[in-house]
């Protein structure tokens, strides 16, 4: 079975038609997010759509370069590459300050680098060839530690940049793990937290210590019997008590004044509508008005009009919203929700476990980042800024989701080279 | 094989359930919620911004000194603007149809579709004719403003100005849209934040007539716009007319403050303008000429202008020499009409002869406070000059001089104490000593002090010790009361027991000493003049004092720039304003008249007016034209 009809053969053309068409969508949503009756022509280089243009150019040439290099680079190159970025991000943290503090980019000449984009890829890379190391159990205490280091390390590096969205990312690799046979208790366990979490902001915290008093009683009264059971409950009360200290800790000293406000709003605890809510508010008028067909092709006035921040970045979805309605949002999540699924599907035909790992990898990274950014835009999540992937304007952005799918891509393509 | 086939699984479920999330959503407010599709074709909808009133401004007696007026901006939306009939709206809004062009692309390449103004502060007549037909003209409506009034023309430097903010402001405080106001001076700047309210926003929906149909989703995306706190000061509007009105035809400053609370009672700084000058279309033209009058009426010379503070340093000079332990109230040396050093001499106003500390304040000796000088920086335990020099020095500072008090005006200067490093700049390292800076014993030589400054040394006199920070805002409504830093008591390094005796000789220089032409009945004033070389003219007069003697109300520091004596004109000015404030009432007439009537303009600017006069009406024509037009591009 060697590969005969070139590297156009093998390739997976799922992902590559719902990459074009995910693509050119994000383009056109640019160029109507920003159009205007003075720069009507799409190549105009001084507004987001022209640069935009070239930075999709450059990502079919990486594509294709990608898929032209040998299968086994990737792996070998893992920890390398991984090395290199880690690297990079502590220059960005050094080098690169400014006053306000949140400056995460490199320049090189007038391209700006940001090395916290392409991390994620290089953790994933890093992630995939340890978990596919040889007698690697993910049972081991030792492989639990090394894999949160792996991916906690960029985490706290890019967390340290006061980029906080970009660092929550890290967090979806927790579904990686799960599927190499981390326990499933860590999703309920993560998901009661997070339910605690919220519960925190929004209920006194006497009320939610009775509550949680309450519940660990009950449970005492059913399963008292056996000593065991009730050594649980009470380190289970304990960790849920830590949890509410420790979240009320960290959104009044860690969390800074605007993500404060921010998490607020979203939980309707404060009503700013001029201030932090300001920006979702826009969002779901601008998604709202598009009804079932959308207003049509640059007929958009809330997105074009300046109401909607950020509308070519962060608040991309708000264009498609507006301008296709309905059946045009349908279509952006249907594609990205068939994307995810062909990734998973692909990544469970792969005979080499990195590649497999890596693939999850990959569905794990754009499911975070859909999920928060159409989130945020639709008043689901709090306002988060990380890009939707392939839409969003901005050449790091773009480019390093290319990248990360383009190598699993070429990894499946390889795959019936590996002979195991 | 078979659990992680059911993990992916899982997976999978937890993707489709969040994308299945994500449309239900999407459907909710897409499809069944209509309120978000209000924005039909043919509404647009436009964003209006509440401005707050800015807070007012009373005295402290509750006296009305600053308020708004409504004024009204012709804002446009090019995008929206179609069909203009121009002729119309031109001769509506009275500009000519080629400054139309210029004015409609100047908005243009702002932006399309965000508003901008077209007009700014209409006239309520203008205003009055055209809202009944802008309808007619979609794309057009009109923004209420507000600009600031001041009922009684008075203390334009203490208000200052407000002007529209600049790049630099939008840059660096996303608070500031481009077009909004700004305090640029005085208090309208120092205490911006507390003055401008909170901007409120309303979403409308326009209709194709430029009607406004209502508010957007029932307003839920609206705020109201907050107003800006009102401001009590410590200024006594009455005792400040006053103060003005005496310093009319004079140029300077005087400053009066509480001195026990710091409270800023007057600030006059002559000449002054009418701050009603500085507000609105007119603003940019008066300041031109202002900004050209040869006197400077900008200037705000109480804050600012600082001059050798002259005899009255003496008292400092004295407390100083008390606390090293070379002064005692008893300390005698003889005037023989000077101080000789070699062949140099600090003459004396006369022979004094044998004289005490009260006696040489009352008669402000120089011989005597030559010796005091020298004795103080010369004594024994102080290696150089320098050493001597520091200590002298570093007691200065703690009288607040030479350095800045932060009040809560903006514009204040530091004033000037030479530093070390400056006489060795200027004699050389080592080659200075006291008798090379004696002039500095009567208050001569690099030395500055602000009006304000001089009223602060009065202060600390007469709270023997300490004075609180001035400041000139007393209260702020809602709110917990102005900053702690003005309610610290700041101490000097003289201890309150030597002050008595240098009070009672102030009491002397009044009641029978150099300012005794100003003593007021039954109200003892503890004061000292001085007199401010000047080597451009005639010298300044200058007076600092507090009254009464027992428990002072009001301290005070005087300057009048080319008055001669400080007995001329600064004693006589501020014991009159002393007792106004007081009593309410003036047991010397005819002093007063003749203060109100005085003309003591320094000769330059006399001659200069006349030469000016012929320029200057030339100037402000065609600056007049000039700013009209300016005001007009913008
Ligand atoms: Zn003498």
């Amino acid at each position: 079975m060697r590969n005969q009809g070139g590297i156009l053969q093998n390739i997976d053309r799922w992902m590559v038609v719902i990459f074009l068409l995910l693509v050119a969508m994000g383009w056109v949503s640019i160029y109507a997010s920003v159009y205007n009756d003075e720069h009507q022509s799409i190549l105009d280089f001084s507004q987001n759509y022209g640069k935009q243009a070239i930075w999709i150019g450059g990502s079919l040439l990486i594509a294709l370069s990608i898929l032209i290099i040998d299968g086994k680079f990737f792996a070998a190159f893992s920890y390398p590459t991984y090395i290199i970025f880690i690297l990079l991000l502590l220059v960005v943290l050094v080098v690169a300050r400014d006053v306000k503090g949140a400056v995460s980019w490199i320049d090189i000449g007038s391209f700006k680098l940001q090395p916290s984009e392409f991390a994620k890829f290089a953790t994933n890379m890093a992630l995939a060839k340890f978990l596919s190391t040889l007698d690697i159990r993910m049972k081991d205490l030792k492989t639990k530690i090394v894999s949160l280091l792996i991916i906690g390390l960029p985490a706290v590096l890019i967390l340290l940049q006061n980029d906080t969205g970009s660092a929550l990312v890290y967090a979806a690799f927790v579904f990686v793990l799960y599927r190499e046979g981390l326990s499933g208790n860590i999703l309920i366990f993560g998901f009661l937290a997070a339910v605690l979490f919220v519960m925190t902001l929004l209920v006194p915290k006497i009320v939610l210590f009775s509550v949680i008093g309450g519940i660990g009683l009950v449970f005492y009264f059913f399963v008292r019997k056996k000593r065991q059971n009730i050594l649980i409950i009470a380190a289970g009360v304990l960790i849920a008590s830590a949890i509410v200290f420790s979240v009320d800790y960290a959104i009044n000293h860690v969390l800074q004044e605007h993500q404060r406000t921010r998490i607020n709003v979203l939980l309707g605890k404060e009503i700013d509508p001029k201030g932090a809510g300001y920006n979702v508010n826009q969002s779901k008028i601008a998604i709202g008005s598009g009804g079932v067909f959308g207003k049509g092709f640059l007929q958009g006035t809330q997105t074009k009009y300046d109401f909607v921040p950020e509308q070519s970045t962060d608040f991309i979805f708000c264009t498609v919203g507006e301008e296709w309605g309905f059946v045009g949002s349908f279509v952006v999540i249907g594609l990205f929700m068939i994307l995810l699924w062909r990734i998973i599907y692909v990544a469970e035909r792969q005979r080499s476990q990195y590649s497999r790992i890596y693939g999850y990898g990959v569905a794990c990274i754009l499911f975070f980042h859909l999920m928060v950014n159409i989130g945020m835009t639709v008043g689901l999540a709090p306002v988060i800024g990380i890009p939707l992937p392939f839409f969003s304007y901005g050449g790091s952005s773009l480019w390093s989701f290319t990248i990360l799918l383009f190598v699993f891509i070429k990894l499946d393509a390889y795959r019936l080279e590996i002979l195991r | 094989m078979n659990v992680s086939q059911g993990r992916s699984s899982v997976i999978l479920l937890i993707f489709f359930s969040v994308g299945f999330i994500f449309l239900i959503r999407l459907f909710t407010i897409q499809v069944i919620d209509d309120s978000y599709k209000a924005s039909a074709d043919d509404n647009a909808i436009r964003k209006v911004t509440e401005y707050p009133a800015r807070g007012l401004i009373y005295d402290r007696k509750g006296k009305l000194l600053v308020y708004n007026e409504p004024v009204y901006d012709l804002m446009i939306i090019p995008k929206q603007a179609k069909n203009t009939d121009t002729a119309q709206f031109c001769k509506l809004v009275r500009i000519t149809s080629s400054e139309y062009a210029d004015l409609f692309r100047k908005a243009k390449n702002y932006s399309q579709v965000k508003p901008s103004i077209f007009i700014k502060q209409l006239s309520v007549e203008t205003y009055g004719t055209l809202q009944e037909v802008l309808f007619k003209f979609p794309g057009f409506y009109v923004q209420p403003r507000t600009l600031r009034k001041y009922p009684d023309p008075m203390a334009a430097h203490l208000f200052g100005y407000i002007g529209e903010v600049d790049t630099n402001i939008t840059k660096k405080d996303p608070y500031y849209k481009e077009g909004d106001y700004i305090g640029k001076s005085g208090i309208e700047q120092s205490y911006e934040k507390v003055l401008r309210g909170k901007r409120g926003t309303r979403t409308m929906l326009v209709d194709v007539f430029n009607r406004e149909k209502g508010s957007f989703h029932e307003g839920k995306f609206d705020t109201s716009a907050v107003a800006g706190q009102n401001l009590t000061l410590s200024l006594d509007a009455t005792l400040q007319a006053y103060g003005e009105k005496l310093f009319q035809n004079k140029v300077g400053g005087v400053v009066a403050i509480d001195p026990s609370s710091g409270e800023i009672l007057a600030c006059v700084s002559s000449p002054g303008y009418d701050p009603n000058l500085l507000v609105g279309r007119m603003r940019t033209k008066n300041y031109a000429t202002l900004l050209f009058e040869p006197t400077k009426p900008l200037f705000n010379r109480a804050l600012m202008a600082y001059y050798p503070p002259g005899s009255t340093f003496k008292l400092i000079n004295d407390l100083i020499a008390e606390q090293e332990g070379v002064l005692f109230p008893n300390t005698a040396y003889y005037c023989d009409g000077g101080y000789h050093m070699g062949s140099q001499t600090v003459k004396c106003d006369a022979r004094h002869g044998s004289l005490t500390l009260q006696m040489a304040i009352a008669h402000s000796c120089n011989t005597y406070h030559c010796y005091v000088f020298r004795s103080t920086m010369d004594q024994k335990r102080f290696k150089t000059s320098e050493e001597g020099y520091l200590n002298w020095r570093n007691h200065v500072l703690t009288f607040g001089i030479g350095k800045r008090l932060f009040s809560d005006l903006p514009q204040e200067l530091k004033g000037n104490v030479p530093s070390v490093d400056y006489y060795d700049r200027y004699f050389g390292k080592g080659r200075w000593k006291s008798s090379t800076v004696v002039s500095l014993s009567i208050g001569q030589g690099e030395l500055g002090i602000t009006p304000l400054q001089m009223a602060n040394t009065m202060c600390i006199i007469a709270n023997k010790g300490y004075y609180y920070v001035p400041h000139i805002v007393k209260a702020i409504s809602d709110s917990a009361g102005i900053s702690p830093h003005f309610m610290e008591k700041q101490y000097t390094d003289v201890q309150a027991k030597y002050y008595d005796i240098v009070i009672d000789g102030m009491e002397s220089v009044v009641e029978s000493g150099t300012a005794a032409g100003s003593k007021i009945k039954d109200i003892v004033v503890c004061g000292k003049t001085g007199t401010a070389q000047n080597p451009h003219g005639r010298d300044h007069s200058l007076f600092v004092g507090f009254a009464p003697k027992e428990n002072p109300k009001i301290a005070i520091g005087i300057m009048v720039e080319n008055g001669g004596w400080g007995s001329d004109w600064g004693a006589p000015i501020a014991t009159l304003m002393i007792e106004k404030y007081l009593r309410d009432s003036i047991s010397r007439p005819e002093l007063e008249k003749r203060m109100f009537e005085g003309v003591v303009l320094p000769k330059i600017y006399m001659e200069e007016r006349l030469k000016e006069d012929k320029k200057k009406q030339e100037k402000k024509d065609s600056l007049a034209t000039k700013a009209i037009v300016a005001e007009r591009k913008k």
